[in-house]
């Protein structure tokens, strides 16, 4: 007996056109030469990837398509803006990077060189020129590229702000770099990202100056790009028209490394 | 009269047995045969570099309460598998491939959508009782294995939760990807951490998916394989010595299957 529910189920596959077994034949034929030739495409093209000349430690293709999805996400969304929270999610936030920041230094001996993009000396600031621009606090889920986050409160300056002071002599310039007072570590960034509103020269994390482990006395913390960018205890503030050297990106990873 | 006809040469309604009574019907479009074929080295590479990442905060445990069951993962996998202190590898890799992924999925979905394919694949008002009875028979308690289309019921069940778990774990890729340009897309997952622990379980879903899938492929046989190969799968049928006649339709042992598990005493 065939019930009416395998009638409906009959008439789903029943309209499929056949051919003969012949037929079959030769195209199951060609179906698996098809299929050899797409496994061996696979292989060949693997191991093209892998012979590929490196570009900072990755196959240049891939390096070529890290640089295509930053000019796509440059374009499409810069402008937007991560979520802040109450200040009572905030917690301490771990110490995870330490290059450029080993030693101890004397704070009030501190200051930060401001340089154009001709390699001209634009300013040589201390403290209290920071402590004098408007303050603001951000409490911002601050994300490391190895996959933890962290909701904490920073205490500083707007970069845009402090961008006034030299927006006329320095121009249409694309990017900034950053480098500690040693030059160990160093970070670039583009000028869209910089300036967003959620990017701060942060002097506090709560409502104490920074640790030396957390880069006192001037770091740069950002919800919208990666702990990698957020370069501490800053030295050198560098206003550049060519992409900054990027301490990471020369090792393996993308350069942009935007949220 | 969803399964596509495109497929030069092919008789739409096809009475071309040979004199030993077979004929090869098409089961699988070549669409679907590309993009799933396609899409098996494109998951390896995307699941192999994900791993990559994942090692550099690798957090998640499965258990109850405070009793920890397995680890994710023990360092033997990484080790085995070379995944360790390759983040920013897995990074470029999996930030690359993940658009092909996305783009053959995407024409997936599309080709499903436009050409009615989903029909076999979605379960309709019977399939969780003939999945019970398409399990029941699988482990040889029930004689009889329920009617089924192109797919079995348990098939189309199972595959319905693996392609919603694949639009989950690229949503919560993206989400993970940019939480900022694409906000407010990471709050559908808790947030940024809430995405991270769903994409992360979607993989492991997925990756179960799979180990299932090939044993079942195995188990199916060859005509089963062969079928998502070539497209085709044969059947053994007799001859009607006139139209009006009924028509049996069995499966020839060799590509026994679930899509051609028919067997029909009248018409």
């Amino acid at each position: 007996m065939t019930t009416e529910r395998e009638r409906e189920l009959r008439a789903q596959v029943e309209d499929a056109p056949t051919i003969s077994v012949e037929e079959f034949r030769r195209r199951s034929r060609r179906s698996f030469l098809t299929g050899a030739a797409g496994i061996t495409g696979v292989v060949l093209g693997w191991r093209w990837l892998q012979d590929q000349p490196v570009a900072d430690g990755i196959p240049q293709p891939l390096r070529n398509q890290l640089q295509r999805n930053e000019t796509l996400w440059r374009n499409l969304s810069q402008s937007r803006s991560a979520p802040e929270f109450s200040a009572a999610r905030a917690t301490p936030i771990q110490v995870n990077g330490r290059i450029g920041i080993r030693n101890e230094i004397d704070l009030a001996g501190w200051t930060v060189r401001v340089d154009g993009p001709d390699g001209e000396r634009l300013d040589e600031l201390d403290i209290a020129a920071f402590e004098a621009l408007p303050q603001r606090d951000m409490i911002i889920e601050h994300k490391c590229i190895e996959g933890w986050s962290n909701i904490t409160h920073w205490g500083g300056v707007r970069f845009s702000d402090f961008h006034q002071r030299y927006a006329d002599r320095v121009g249409d310039v694309p990017y900034v770099g950053l480098e500690t007072p040693d030059g160990l570590y160093y970070v670039g960034w583009d000028m869209g990202s910089i300036m967003h509103p959620q990017t701060m020269l942060a002097l506090r994390q709560g409502d104490a100056p920074l640790d030396q482990d957390h880069g006192a006395p001037l770091r740069i913390a950002t919800p919208n790009k990666y702990g990698i960018k957020c370069l501490k205890r800053i030295g050198v503030i560098r206003y550049a028209r060519e992409r900054p050297a990027d301490y990471w990106a020369e090792r393996s990873y993308d350069w942009y490394a935007g949220l | 009269m969803s399964i596509d006809t495109s497929e030069d040469g092919a008789t739409a309604r096809g009475d071309e047995h040979s004199a030993d009574g077979q004929v090869a019907r098409l089961v699988h479009p070549r669409a679907i045969r590309w993009l799933h074929w396609i899409n098996f080295p494109l998951l390896v590479i995307m699941i192999w570099s994900g791993l990559r990442i994942y090692w550099a905060e690798d957090v998640y445990a499965a258990g109850i309460g405070s009793w920890q069951w397995i680890a994710f993962f023990p360092d033997a996998v990484y080790d085995r598998l070379d995944l360790g202190r390759h983040l920013a590898r897995g990074l470029a890799f999996h930030f690359s491939f993940g658009w092909l992924f996305v783009i053959n999925g995407a024409i997936y979905a599309t080709y499903l959508a436009v050409t009615g394919e989903w029909r076999h694949i979605v379960p309709d008002r019977h399939a969780a009782r003939e999945a019970r009875d398409v399990v029941l028979h699988d482990v040889r308690i029930k004689k009889q294995a329920p009617p089924q289309g192109k797919y079995n019921a348990a098939q189309r069940i199972s595959y319905t939760i693996v392609l919603v778990m694949a639009l989950i774990l690229v949503v919560s890729g993206f989400a993970i990807y940019k939480p900022t340009q694409l906000y407010p897309l990471p709050v559908l997952f808790g947030g940024y951490q809430g995405a991270r622990l769903i994409h992360f379980t979607m993989t492991i879903g997925l990756s179960g998916f799979f180990v299932v899938h090939v044993l079942q492929v195995i188990r199916s046989g060859w005509g089963n394989f062969r079928s998502m190969v070539t497209g085709y799968q044969i059947e053994h049928r007799r001859p009607p010595s006139d139209t009006s006649a009924p028509i049996s339709v069995t499966p020839v042992p060799e590509s026994e299957t679930h899509a051609t598990e028919i067997e029909e005493v009248s018409s």
